[in-house]
């Protein structure tokens, strides 16, 4: 066995409740651009003020997809394998405004193992919040263990 | 405007075969500041039992939401306000990890739609294949489009 793969989660050493560390995300209104860019997802809602404004938001809104992604990238770390990731899905609760300020603004993320299914997977049930209130939950996030 | 219900079901034709890249999964899991190695290291990837570097686990959307965004476009479904939408849910179920190498293709069906006070929600089923026709996921987004002046 690799030095790495002792570190792992390991199906049999996990019970439900365990929860993972908690992780912050700074998200920056370049976040959003970059990430539009990348995933192809031109939709003025997330880079312009005046479309924003139109929609009654106080500004452009992070993509619900970037803080998917933001928040599956950190089970594929905690798993060790991208492809670990079998089966997520994900509602946005709350808009995520990023004010074009250099700073924009935090976002908390926090994981359970909720369940455990037939080895080796289990089910992670995972949120996000800005200032509290929940802007992403996934409650059954699939995830297979090596 | 009311949604024409009887597009519920409605299968859209095939998009465009979309070839992934080793430089485009690059792109997009720097986005989401997602550095594993299996992203960016063909070794590395190799190691882990896949043929090539893999992409993250919502790389799909790459190809689905410009697929979807066409469906929402359709004159036949009526939705109010088609280029003022926000995206709800989204989920994704894989048979295999999308690798560099794989020519994608998505077809969309239309699975659900509901009226709501301001707009309209609409659901879709993205059945995601590579070269072939193999399956390699399914996707249900769900957006909200809003109406005009609301």
């Amino acid at each position: 066995m690799s030095v790495q793969s002792l570190t792992l989660p390991r199906y049999e050493l996990l019970e439900p409740g365990f929860q993972l560390p908690r992780r912050a995300f700074q998200v920056q209104r370049k976040d959003l651009v970059r990430y539009g860019g990348a995933a192809r997802d031109y939709n003025p809602i997330h880079w312009d003020d005046r479309t924003a404004t139109e929609f009654g938001l106080p500004g452009p809104i992070a993509q619900g997809m970037l803080t998917m992604g933001l928040a599956l990238g950190y089970l594929v770390e905690w798993a060790g394998d991208p492809g670990a990731v079998v089966d997520f899905g994900g509602r946005f609760p709350r808009l995520v405004p990023v004010p074009n300020d250099g700073v924009g603004v935090e976002l908390s993320l926090e994981a359970t193992v909720a369940e455990k299914l037939e080895p080796p997977r289990v089910r992670v049930n995972l949120a996000v919040r800005l200032d509290g209130a929940k802007v992403l939950v996934m409650p059954r996030v699939i995830v297979v263990l090596r | 405007m009311a949604l024409n219900l009887s597009c519920v079901g409605k299968l859209y034709p095939p998009s465009e075969p979309y070839e992934v890249s080793r430089e485009k999964i690059k792109e997009f899991a720097q986005a989401l500041r997602d550095g594993h190695a299996a992203y960016l290291d063909p070794e590395a990837a190799r190691a882990l039992g896949y043929p090539d570097v893999i992409a993250p686990p919502s790389f799909p959307m790459v190809v689905t939401l410009d697929a979807e965004y066409r469906a929402v476009l359709d004159p036949e479904l009526g939705a109010d306000g088609q280029d003022r939408f926000v995206h709800r849910e989204q989920r994704f179920a894989y048979e295999r990890p999308i690798h560099a190498g794989d020519v994608i293709t998505v077809t969309v069906r239309l699975a659900a739609v509901e009226r709501l006070t301001r707009g309209d929600v609409v659901s879709y089923e993205s059945r995601v294949t590579g070269r072939g026709g193999d399956h390699i996921c399914t996707g249900r987004s769900i957006f909200v489009v809003f109406e005009e002046g609301s």
